[in-house]
This record gives structure tokens, C-alpha cells and sequence, in this order.
């Protein structure tokens, strides 16, 4: 099927005005409310649609899968610095639609950062073009940025054009024997001298820290911070197994199966919760898996000044009134709004937010 | 009266609140030093940066505290009052350009730094702290606050937010959408948002990202979070000469295509550095076609590793002179000249006309041809200033206002510009803000639907439209009218523009 043909499916299938469920690679129906609605699979619309490393930016259609994008990013030895999880067969549109961030995060900006453009399709089937293919532009609201993490629920995403950034020449992973408080520390002191360093994770008294960009920068870095140096290969696949969750703590069949989220100022100290923690993003997010009630992490997030998210599994208690963390009335009321004004029929991903729309 | 729902259809019409009864209402809620009602005290609100747009007020009101701003909203919702905001008045589109049925909010005097946390590197501030003060106030902890556009030594960084801000490092650093992690904001009703937090997101829709850069249309931000940064041990600037504009537009992508993200990627032309060097004597090559500033910043080895990278590159792209910074005096000074082009274009000409489109940078040459033809066109001299690296353009066209014709040639000039911008695949604004200035232009680059979605969104957080009505987003009607005119006369005059 040709692609004008596809969109003339998605937009008749808008029109019928009946719940979708908007689905890529279904690399993350585990995250945010439950699915509900007809599937609208949006893998048919691929491909790169621009390319151009010297401008920075690339093009895709919504069902490009992310690993195909980010396989032509390498050839031109550039990258995706905000590095979304794949989770096997995540879509660039998915990617943006959940918002979600890798293991640079708080060094390169968050996916949401990265987004420059989008072509939307609306509840009523128009199309709608935001932003563009340029760094810099503030004409209109910046609605592109708004549908990062919005969980498909505000529209159709057709294109996204996101920023990329070229490969950092240097590249090293360092290890250190350091209790929690003793990490937090040193990753929030580390975050205020000018290092390259892009990336850390703390786990069972351990901190490992990734450090990337010029290699002179790399260089004196490590003679500075010291610390054991890992071999490539498995610095590689350790990073790998982070991004992707792969990792042993995200897959441990001892321990509870309800991973929490906790997004957090990295200076929060360590929390006051049971169950096992790794901390990410020099502190600013922090799993946890436990059995505990949902009001309780919750709470713990709040008087830590952040949020938590059952990022996957738990029971149906924990789950009962939504994944995320609840809004203020007054902002509940303007995310109404703004669902209502996009989508005024309700087509799209409802629940999957919040279970208010 | 009762208000009328905003539609993106027709333009609203505010009918006249009595004058009177509006003061007498905000002279209860507000100290005398921070209502002002008089013509002669007015005055200097009746325009911001953009002075060729101006109109008088019923009143500005300078709230000392968020419960002020609260008051002021709540009296003029009720009365069907629109309400402009104020940071520094330093804006060049016009987005402050007073409405004649409303009131200037300023919020000029809500100016205090209230916490600074270097270990957190967070700085909480007032909307009216300049955007060089938080920086300031960092720098004992090797701490700084990234985005600096030109004016910062006087904009503030609530109207930053206003306009999502840039300045000469924001391809490394980001614009002012990457540097905030939180605003505290009051919608037109009185209702007070928290949006954003000092962790890295926030549960729900991205409103940060939607407030940052909406012009003021959405809420009066009372409070800002910023991140701070740590200040790069070493910064150094190559200046390098172009015998020609292209080759310097070509030199901009081979230093990207080389996998270098410069920490500022600024090209100035002939007649821009001819105009800056007697004003800042800063040591451009008055010879080059163009001088292209490249910045490398962070440890010393890694500058040196960089600036030799960059250095290899202007070369094999023709670079017929190159200097390096050889001390941070020196550094400053080449970055002097290029923050004094507007003030240095207000010396050799009685007054100029800022534009500020994006285009993708490997169309620079073409739009450099066009401005030049432009320039033969209209009868006008045009002076270059850009930030090459993200493809913005500060296109700075020279005047006289008090030539008659002059202002409207230069208008359909800027017009012109901002056309091709979007023609060339990018925007008619990059950082300035669409303000009242670029208001048609935005039918250029959108069409209705979009439009119609950019009200919606407005309505979502003001559903009486009292927030900066006019601004930003045109009405369908007024598109109409643009672009009637458009077909009709060939000639963009608009003339339903009040221009006192």
C-alpha cells in the first residue's frame, strides 16, 4: 500500500470515532494505563524521509523502527544521544510518544529535548504540521515538544524530526567500591565541574560512570576521578543491558515483580523504602522493586520532591488508580482541555495517561 | 460586561472597561509606587525593544509579590480587561506592545534571586532577575546559567521563558526550553501552577515545554527554576577571514559534518563587522567578506584538541586568515563586537529592523543572494549577523522612520525575509517570538488548521483570550486579510496597523 493510501486508512479509521489504540513495534504496551480500543498499527508508514548530517537533524516516518534509524545514524557516525530503549521492536513514533530517556539523560537532555518537528494527525483526521527540521524555532506554541511523552493520547503522529548529535570520539566506563550516600554525593559534586561525564549507574555499592567526548576530555577525566577502568566490550554490553533493561536487577525473578520509577532531585538522599535500588542519572532517577503500596511510593516521590511511576507490573491494587502520578486539579483541568481540543471524540489511547481521559 | 469566549476566528472585541472604576479597582490591590495611570508615566510602556510599534495603555501595574499578580488577574478577568506582561521590555517583536483596552503587567519589580543551590545546580529566581544576574550570582560556585542571548546583560529571564531565548551558544548548550526545570505561574482566573519540578520530568503532558516560549499567552510566570552549569575550564574563539560569504557558509557545515559541536558558531559579513570595529574595536579583518567565530570550551587539553580540529577544517575550506584567542581579554573582545551589532547598527543608521528567521544552514547562500537583491530592491541597506551554527539569522535592515515610505519599505522587506525562510524549509522566527511584529508572517507558515489548534491550546490554559490578545497567533480573519492584500496588490502594506 502506498503511503497516501495508509494515511487515507488511519484518517478513515479516526473518523469512525471509535477508541484506537494507537500501536508501533508493542514494544511498551507494558507502560502507562491499560490498553484499550481497536489496534491502529502505525508500522506500515516507515522510512527515513531526510537525512542530513551536517544540519544535525533526520526525519522519519512514525513506524521506522528505531534500530533502523539508528543504524543510518551510525554509518554517518552520528547518534540518538537521548537513547529511548528499543525493547526489541520499539518505532520512532512509539519512542516519542513515551517520552522515555537513556542512560545520558541528565548529561544530553531528555527525548523530548531532541524533539525539533512532528506531523500530527488530529481526532478529526486533519493533519497539522509543528516545528520543523531546524534547531531553533519559536513560531507557535511548541506543540512538538508537548506530544513527547503524551502517550499517544493528543494524536496521531505521521513524521518526527529529531535532533541527532555526532558520536563522541572518546569513551570510557569507570567503577567504584561506594555506598549509596557516598555515590549521591559524588555524582552530584562530579555534575558541578566541568567533566564529560554522560552517564552513571549505583547499584549493590557499586557506581559505575561513563564518561564521553573529546578524548583528551576523556583522558584527563579519568586520571582525575580514578576508580577501576572496564574493558570496552563489557562497558558496551553493560551500558546495553541498562538502556535496554536487560540488565540483571530489571530481570531478577527473586525479587518483586513491580518495578517502580522515582523521578527525583538527584540530590534526594537515599530513600526510606525497602527493596531492591539502582540509581541512574547521577541520582535524578531511581528504580525500585518492591511490594509496597502504591500511596506509599507515592508519597516517598512527593516529600522527595519528585514523582513515581509503576513502571511495570504490580497488582491490580497498586494499579488501581493509574500508573503515573496523579495531577493537581487545576493542571488536571488544563490536560482535559487540551485532550478535548485535540481529540474531542476520545480515539485516542484513552486511559493509557491518566484514567480520567 | 460579560466576556466573550476567544475564538481563532475574528478578532476579539474588548469593549471598553470603564476607565475609572478599572483604576480605582487595581489602586486597592496595589501600593501607589506600583500603579501607574498617567500619560506622562505611561509613556515609556507605550513600546519594548521594537519601538517601531507603539500604543498607550490604560494602565501598568507593577506587582511586588505573587498575590499582587493574582489580584490584578482576578480584577481584569472579571472586567473583560486584557492583561499584557512585561519582563525587561527589552523583546524585539513587539510582544510587549501594550494593548490600548488593557493593562502592562510588568513584572520589573518581582526581581529577587531566592535561593541558589550549587550542589543541587539549581537556581530558584523571580521573573524580573536579568538573565546575567543569575550567572553572577553562580559564579562562586563555578556555576553558570547557559543561555545568553545578547541583551542579557538586561533581559529577564521571565521574559526569556515568555520567549524561549537563545543567544551564541545554544547549539551546545540549548535554548532556554533545555535550561528550566520548572516555572510557578498564575493562569487568568487567579489559579496559581506549579509546572515542572527540580527532578529531570514531570508526571502528565509536557506544559513546561508548552509554556516556554508561549509568549505570554498562557500564564503569568511569578517563579523560575533554573539550571546551572559548571563553567568550562577554558574557553577559546577562532576568528577566521572568508574571501567570499559562501565559502563561509560552507565552512559553517564542514565544521558540523567533522562531528564538532562548537560551544558558538557566529558569522558576521563585511558590512556588519565595517559597522561593529569603530564602535567595539574588537580587531575584525575589515578585509574578510566574512569573519566566522568558532568556540571550543572545556578542559585544556580538550580545547587545544578542538581548536587544532577546527583550525584544519576553516582552513581546507578557505579561511584566508586565522586568529586564535590568546587570553580570555582577547576572547571577550571578539565576542564584543558580535553582541554590539544591534546597538552598533543603531550608530550608523537612525534606526534598524531586526529579523530573525531559521533557515537549515546549507541554504545560506541562497538567502544571502536574495538579501542582497532585496536590498537593490526596496532601496535599503541590509547589514548580516547570524548564528550560523543553527542556521538563525539576525538580518538587520537600516531605515529612517523619518523618511516617509521608509518604515513600510522596510517592513515588506523583513516580510520578504521571513517568506523566503519558510520557503527555504524553516521559520520566520528562531528566538525573538512572533509578538505582534510577525503576526502575518505566521500565515505564511501556517495554515488554518494549525492555526485553529494554536487557539485551541491558547483557550485550554485562558479561555477568555485576556492574555496577550493579538499577539502571537493570528486570527483566521486576519490571514484573510494578509493574504487578500497579498493577491490583490502584490504589496504589503497593512494598514490597519496602528502606528502612533
Amino acid at each position: 500500500m502506498n503511503q497516501d493510501d495508509l494515511i487515507e486508512g488511519f484518517r478513515a479509521r479516526i473518523l469512525e470515532r471509535k477508541p484506537l489504540c494507537i500501536r508501533g513495534g508493542g514494544s511498551k504496551d507494558f507502560y502507562g494505563g491499560p490498553i484499550s480500543g481497536a489496534v491502529l498499527d502505525t508500522r506500515g508508514h516507515a522510512g527515513i524521509v531526510n537525512y542530513e548530517p551536517t544540519e544535525l537533524v533526520v526525519t522519519a516516518r512514525a513506524g521506522t523502527p528505531l534500530v533502523e534509524l539508528e543504524s543510518a545514524l551510525a554509518a554517518r557516525r552520528q547518534f540518538f544521544a537521548c537513547e529511548p530503549p528499543v525493547f526489541g521492536a520499539a518505532t520512532v513514533g512509539g519512542a516519542v510518544a513515551a517520552g522515555l530517556s537513556g542512560p545520558r539523560r541528565a548529561a544530553v537532555g531528555s527525548l523530548r529535548d531532541f524533539v525539533l518537528g512532528v506531523k500530527l494527525m488530529d481526532g478529526e483526521g486533519r493533519i497539522h504540521r509543528f516545528g520543523g527540521e531546524v534547531m531553533k524555532n519559536v513560531a507557535g506554541f511548541d506543540v512538538s515538544r508537548l506530544l513527547a511523552g503524551s502517550l499517544g493520547t493528543l494524536g496521531l503522529m505521521l513524521e518526527v524530526s529529531l535532533k541527532v548529535l555526532p558520536l563522541p570520539p572518546g569513551d570510557a566506563s569507570l567503577r567504584f567500591d561506594l555506598p549509596q550516600d557516598k555515590a549521591l554525593e559524588a555524582l552530584n559534586r562530579w555534575a558541578g565541574q566541568p567533566l564529560p561525564l554522560v552517564a552513571s549507574v549505583w547499584e549493590g555499592n557499586v557506581l559505575t560512570a561513563r564518561l564521553a567526548g573529546a578524548q583528551a576530555a576523556v583522558n584527563s577525566a579519568c586520571r582525575k576521578l580514578g576508580g577501576e577502568v572496564m574493558g570496552e566490550a563489557a562497558a558496551s554490553e553493560f551500558w546495553r543491558g541498562q538502556r535496554e533493561q536487560t540488565a540483571a536487577f530489571f530481570t531478577a525473578s527473586d525479587a518483586p515483580a513491580a518495578l517502580w520509577r522515582l523521578s527525583l532531585p538527584s540530590v534526594a538522599p537515599p530513600l526510606d523504602l525497602p527493596g531492591a535500588t539502582q540509581i541512574e542519572w547521577g541520582g535524578a532517577q531511581r528504580w525500585l522493586r518492591l511490594d509496597a503500596p502504591a500511596a506509599t511510593v507515592r508519597d516517598v516521590a512527593t516529600r522527595s520532591g519528585g514523582h513515581a511511576t509503576l513502571f511495570r507490573g504490580g497488582s491490580a491494587e497498586q494499579r488501581a488508580g493509574g500508573v503515573f502520578t496523579p495531577l493537581a486539579p487545576s493542571l488536571m483541568e488544563i490536560h482535559r482541555r487540551l485532550k478535548q481540543r485535540f481529540d474531542p471524540y476520545g480515539v485516542f489511547n484513552p486511559g493509557r495517561l491518566y484514567p480520567e481521559f | 460586561m460579560k466576556p466573550r469566549e476567544h475564538s481563532a476566528d475574528t478578532p476579539q472585541d474588548f469593549a471598553d472597561a470603564d476607565r475609572t472604576t478599572l483604576i480605582a479597582e487595581l489602586a486597592r490591590l496595589l501600593p501607589a509606587t506600583s500603579l501607574l495611570h498617567a500619560d506622562e508615566d505611561l509613556k515609556p510602556y507605550e513600546c519594548d525593544g521594537l519601538s517601531a510599534y507603539r500604543k498607550m495603555p490604560v494602565a501598568v501595574a507593577l506587582p511586588e509579590t505573587e498575590a499582587q499578580v493574582i489580584g490584578v488577574l482576578k480584577a481584569c478577568a472579571a472586567a473583560g480587561v486584557p492583561i499584557v506582561p512585561r519582563g525587561a521590555g527589552t523583546g524585539l517583536s513587539a510582544g510587549a506592545l501594550p494593548h490600548p483596552q488593557g493593562v502592562v503587567l510588568s513584572l520589573a519589580k518581582m526581581k529577587r534571586i531566592l535561593h541558589v543551590d550549587p550542589v543541587a545546580r539549581v537556581a530558584v529566581v523571580q521573573p524580573g532577575v536579568r538573565n546575567l544576574a543569575i550567572s553572577e550570582a553562580a559564579a562562586a560556585f563555578g556555576l553558570y546559567y547557559a543561555p545568553d542571548p545578547s541583551s542579557q546583560i538586561a533581559c529577564s529571564i521571565g521574559g526569556n521563558v515568555a520567549e524561549n531565548s537563545g543567544g551564541v551558544h545554544c547549539l551546545k548548550y540549548g535554548l532556554t526550553v533545555h535550561n528550566v526545570l520548572r516555572v510557578r505561574a498564575v493562569l487568568m482566573n487567579g489559579e496559581v501552577v506549579e509546572i515542572g519540578n527540580h527532578a529531570l520530568d514531570a508526571p502528565g503532558y509536557d506544559l513546561l515545554a508548552l509554556t516556554i516560549g508561549s509568549e505570554g499567552m498562557l500564564a503569568i510566570v511569578t517563579e523560575v527554576s533554573v539550571k546551572l552549569v559548571p563553567k568550562p575550564e577554558l574557553a577559546q574563539v577562532i576568528m577566521a577571514s572568508f574571501d567570499d560569504v559562501m565559502k563561509a557558509g560552507e565552512a559553517v557545515a564542514a565544521v558540523i559534518a567533522a562531528g564538532i559541536i562548537p560551544a558558538g558558531l557566529e558569522m558576521m559579513d563585511k558590512p556588519a563587522t565595517a559597522a561593529v570595529e569603530p564602535f567595539v574595536k574588537a580587531g575584525y579583518d575589515l578585509n574578510a567578506e566574512a569573519i566566522l567565530l568558532c568556540e571550543s570550551d572545556g578542559t585544556a587539553d580538550e580545547v587545544a584538541e578542538e581548536i587544532a580540529r577546527m583550525k584544519a577544517v576553516l582552513e581546507n575550506c578557505g579561511a584566508t586568515d586565522l586568529r586564535v584567542s590568546q587570553s580570555e581579554a582577547e576572547r571577550l573582545r571578539f565576542w564584543a563586537g558580535r553582541k554590539a551589532a544591534f546597538p552598533a547598527a543603531g550608530r550608523i543608521s537612525a534606526d534598524y529592523y531586526c529579523m530573525d528567521g531559521t533557515i537549515p544552514r546549507k541554504r545560506l547562500g541562497e538567502m544571502l543572494t536574495a538579501i542582497t537583491q532585496m536590498e537593490k530592491k526596496y532601496g535599503l541597506r541590509c547589514i548580516n549577523v547570524f548564528h550560523a551554527g543553527d542556521g538563525n539569522l539576525h538580518p538587520l535592515i537600516l531605515y529612517d522612520a523619518n523618511v516617509p515610505g521608509e518604515l513600510e519599505r522596510t517592513e515588506a522587506f523583513g516580510a520578504e525575509i521571513l517568506k523566503l525562510s519558510v520557503d527555504l524549509g524553516g521559520t520566520i522566527t528562531g528566538e525573538h517570538g512572533v509578538g505582534y511584529e510577525k503576526i502575518n508572517s505566521m500565515c505564511d507558515q501556517f495554515g488554518s488548521d494549525e492555526l485553529r489548534l494554536f487557539h485551541a491550546v491558547k483557550s485550554a490554559f485562558d479561555p477568555q483570550g485576556l492574555l496577550n490578545p493579538e499577539k502571537g497567533v493570528p486570527t483566521l480573519h486576519r490571514c484573510a486579510e494578509f493574504g487578500r492584500m497579498h493577491v490583490h496588490g502584490g504589496n504589503l502594506k497593512f494598514p490597519e496597523l496602528e502606528r502612533l
